[in-house]
């Protein structure tokens, strides 16, 4: 395999000069920084997919917004983080997210321990600007201890990363497309059924709503260990 | 039938090995097995899956994205309607409809008795001959509500 040599690199974030490896991601270089970039698939430890598209960034010449965390840092861009336009999309994004499925926060297990809602919160979204669909989906409880309810879930495709990445399970995907998209177990199985699954809860942990939840738990009462997975990674000596 | 004992597993196990056991070559082997066997059942996706090393939950995903994969056999015969932007202002909404009504199925269902399938796609490219009908692979153009009914009742026969 060649490697490509790293480099450094600099670049305006924000009008502020900002240098960074090679192979680093806008974001990354921007963390280092001290620049705040919301994010929401994004999670520590786990590899970068931009589903969810709240890094958007406005890099000067290119017409359309790029994600930050999976967009690679080039010499001599000039990368603006929070202009009107870019704060406007991302609460678009957002009240997207709400008007796919049905976020009822104050019926919900994850409710406030949740990112989305602490991301609304974040951005000053105040109503959706798009109507609600109320999709209904049937929720998945026949696993002993977790239940996955389709109907919370933002598709961030973290319980799938955490699954595939750290447990290697591979458990969980994505299956169908557009608006009836839905995390599965193996063939769509009942989780109980699913061969693969390990039951280790990773998905659960990670997960930064209320559709993957432990059992026996009500209204607020959940509690995320979201950051167990960079300790997992650190001390495998990935990181 | 068991997997050893079918055929069918034989020509996919073929389609399988001439591609080297390819992990990235799992549509085409998707292609295939839906041709073999007209549809792709569980058993089926279990069996490519455990043959090319890939997650259950990863083959599904991916033969549940595509339209053209079909998870449910196909019944005796199959009808497509046309809901490309010319067909649909000629009426083929009205159409779907119709057949929709009269056989009590929805679109990409089969009848209980599996003779008749209903299918719609996106554009043939025969939108001059709108609105565009296909039954058992044979387009038809310029159909009405009547024709349509009859020419389904005709092939079912």
């Amino acid at each position: 395999m060649i490697r490509e040599k790293v480099r450094v690199k600099t670049f305006k974030i924000n009008g502020v000069d900002v240098t960074g490896q090679s192979n680093q991601t806008i974001l990354e270089v921007a963390r280092d920084n001290g620049i705040e970039i919301p994010t929401l698939c994004h999670l520590e430890g786990l590899s970068c997919v931009g589903s969810c598209r709240m890094c958007i960034v406005e890099i000067k010449g290119s017409r359309e917004p790029t994600p930050a965390c999976t967009a690679k840092i080039k010499e001599g861009i000039e990368v603006t983080t929070n202009s009107s336009k870019i704060e406007a999309t991302r609460k678009m994004i957002l009240s997207m997210m709400f008007s796919e499925r049905t976020h009822t926060c104050s019926t919900c297990v994850a409710n406030g321990d949740c990112e989305l809602q602490n991301k609304s919160v974040e951005l000053e979204l105040q109503h959706s600007q798009v109507p609600y669909l109320n999709k209904r989906f049937e929720i998945d409880a026949s696993h002993k201890n977790f239940v996955n309810d389709p109907n919370r879930c933002i598709l961030c495709t973290r319980c799938i990363r955490v699954c595939d990445e750290i447990e290697g399970a591979h458990a969980l995907d994505l299956a169908g497309r557009g608006l009836s998209t839905r995390i599965i177990h193996d063939m769509d199985e009942p989780w109980a059924d699913s061969q693969s699954c390990t039951s280790c809860g990773k998905c659960v942990y990670v997960c930064p709503t209320g559709a993957l939840y432990e059992k026996d738990v009500s209204e607020e009462e959940v509690i995320k260990k979201r950051g167990i997975i960079l300790e997992l990674v650190k001390n495998r000596g990935k990181y | 039938m068991s997997i050893a004992t079918d055929d069918r597993y034989n020509t996919l196990e073929k389609s399988m090995k001439k591609l080297g056991y390819d992990k990235s070559a799992l549509i085409e082997t998707l292609h295939t097995a839906q041709e073999t066997f007209g549809y792709l059942g569980i058993d089926t996706l279990k069996f490519i899956a455990k043959r090319l090393r890939l997650p259950y939950s990863k083959v599904y995903g991916v033969a549940t994205f595509y339209n053209y994969f079909r998870l449910k056999p196909k019944g005796k015969h199959n009808v497509v309607v046309c809901m490309g932007t010319a067909c649909y202002i000629k009426g083929s909404n009205k159409i779907l409809e119709k057949i929709e009504q009269k056989y009590g199925i929805k679109v990409g269902e089969t009848t209980p008795d599996s003779v008749l399938s209903l299918l719609s796609a996106r554009c043939f490219g025969s939108c001059s001959l709108a609105p565009v009908v296909v039954y058992d692979d044979v387009p038809k153009g310029k159909v009405t509500i009547e024709d349509s009914l009859c020419d389904i009742e005709e092939m079912i026969k």
